[in-house]
């Protein structure tokens, strides 16, 4: 009887240092918090392009996150992507605010920034943020930097040839 | 002619094995519980496979988190990239080596037993003598063996997860002093819940399935000699490992296809 007592203790021991684990992995490591989704709602998003965005990416004001992007859809009318958020807060954005997506760090994953607008109204369970920004292309951004670099040099080019024209006359 | 009809016994042979195998965990399993003598074998069972294999998980998880930890920061910091050592650390270890090696190590420590057990009950005649007085074997012997292999293994898996991580806190961390803030918050940012884990601890059980099942049929259908225990606990070793192995590319695929 007191081996099968001991037995039983250490298969408690064992089952109490399984449970222990998992919270550690689901707290601790994964990062999952006892937030409930209660007070969280959606709003939609219209972008004329994401660059890079994922489902699960953050939605920030100001640097914190107060959100996270949950679907991502191409409209096949105005070919645009609309970019489904939950928002994990009531009363927190403004109707008139921007949505922006940025890149987190020279070459991180992308994220939506909400700049706050100035109303009273905020926005609520199924609304659609009116002004956004498209993702900065980093080859767009350089393309259009060579574009202009080239355009600078034929112009010192025509005023090299004008000055060396003036100078042959 | 004579090749082709031995790859044909061959393969007839193998269909048997599979389909003996097959009948045997159905039997054990689908049956009417009864908890009364089921609960105190299993218990003893989650003794002998999990409690008993604690030590060489906690010890290997430790060791496997300190390695990953030196190396990933030795690496990582080539790039001036230290501070993702939390979320390199976590993602490996709960996707890949918490499952994968606890398996491997949980076919060496407890599937061997298993096989060696029953093997041995079988050479000396006790399971045809359960049979003699009208006690099944499987319900007995087989079944109270294949639940506890089921619940350990998940659980051993999570236990070496969150020995690893700490092992590679402590390198990282209070040895190669990295920012402890940094570390956590990374490991949390990249880590779901959803993906990572939960995909890690399915893989635990499905391991866990596979290994118990190979234990027992090879011990439950082993040659009842000396020689045959040995032949088919090493069997029970070198299968569980080509399986796990196999399995782990596969559900992998599964989990990032996302069938």
């Amino acid at each position: 009887m007191a081996r099968q007592r001991i037995i039983e203790i250490c298969v408690g021991i064992f089952m109490i240092l399984g449970i222990l684990a998992l919270v550690f992995l689901a707290f601790k490591v994964s990062g999952l918090t006892t937030y409930s989704y209660a007070n969280s709602y959606k709003i939609t998003a219209d972008f004329q392009n994401i660059g890079d965005l994922k489902v699960r990416a953050p939605v920030t004001m100001a640097g914190v996150k107060v959100g996270q992007i949950t679907d991502i859809q191409l409209d096949p009318e105005t070919y645009a992507a609309i970019v489904t958020m939950r928002i994990d807060r009531q009363d927190l954005i403004p109707i008139d605010s921007t949505a922006n997506i940025y890149t987190a760090g020279l070459i991180g994953s992308n994220y939506v920034s909400i700049t706050p607008g100035f109303s009273n109204q905020f926005l609520k369970s199924g609304d659609v943020l009116q002004r956004t920004n498209q993702a900065m292309i980093l080859q767009d951004v350089i393309g259009q930097l060579l574009y202009s670099l080239k355009g600078g040099d034929s112009d010192n080019d025509t005023s090299q040839q004008q000055a060396a024209n003036g100078s042959a006359n | 002619m004579e090749v082709v009809a031995k790859l044909g016994r061959f393969g007839i042979l193998v269909c048997e094995r599979i389909g003996i195998s097959g009948i045997i965990l159905f039997r054990s399993l689908i049956r009417k519980p009864d908890f009364k003598h089921g609960f105190p074998a299993l218990i003893e069972q989650i003794y002998a496979e999990g409690f008993l294999s604690l030590v060489i998980i906690i010890v290997s998880g430790m060791f496997i988190g300190m390695v990953v930890g030196l190396q990933g920061y030795n690496t990582l910091n080539k790039f001036g990239a230290d501070q993702a050592l939390g979320q390199l650390l976590a993602l490996s270890v709960v996707r890949e080596l918490g499952p994968v090696v606890t398996a491997l190590l949980f076919a060496g420590r407890a599937g061997s037993a298993l096989t060696a057990e029953i093997g041995l009950m079988k050479a000396t005649e006790q399971l045809s003598g359960m049979e003699m007085i009208a006690v099944d074997p499987l319900h007995r012997v087989i079944a109270p063996r294949l639940w506890g292999g089921f619940i350990s293994m998940p659980i051993l898996a999570m236990i070496f997860s969150m020995v690893a991580i700490y092992g590679g806190y402590f390198v990282a961390v209070q040895w190669l002093g990295l920012d402890a803030g940094s570390f956590w918050s990374n490991m949390q940012a990249a880590v779901d819940f959803d993906i990572d884990t939960l995909n890690g601890i399915i893989k635990s059980i499905v391991f866990g399935f596979v290994i118990t099942w190979i234990a027992v049929f090879q011990g439950y259908e082993c040659v009842p000699t000396s020689e045959g225990i040995g032949r088919a606990t090493t069997k029970t070793v070198v299968y569980s490992s080509l399986a796990i192995l196999g399995l782990d590319f596969v559900l992998t695929t599964m989990m990032l296809g996302g069938w």
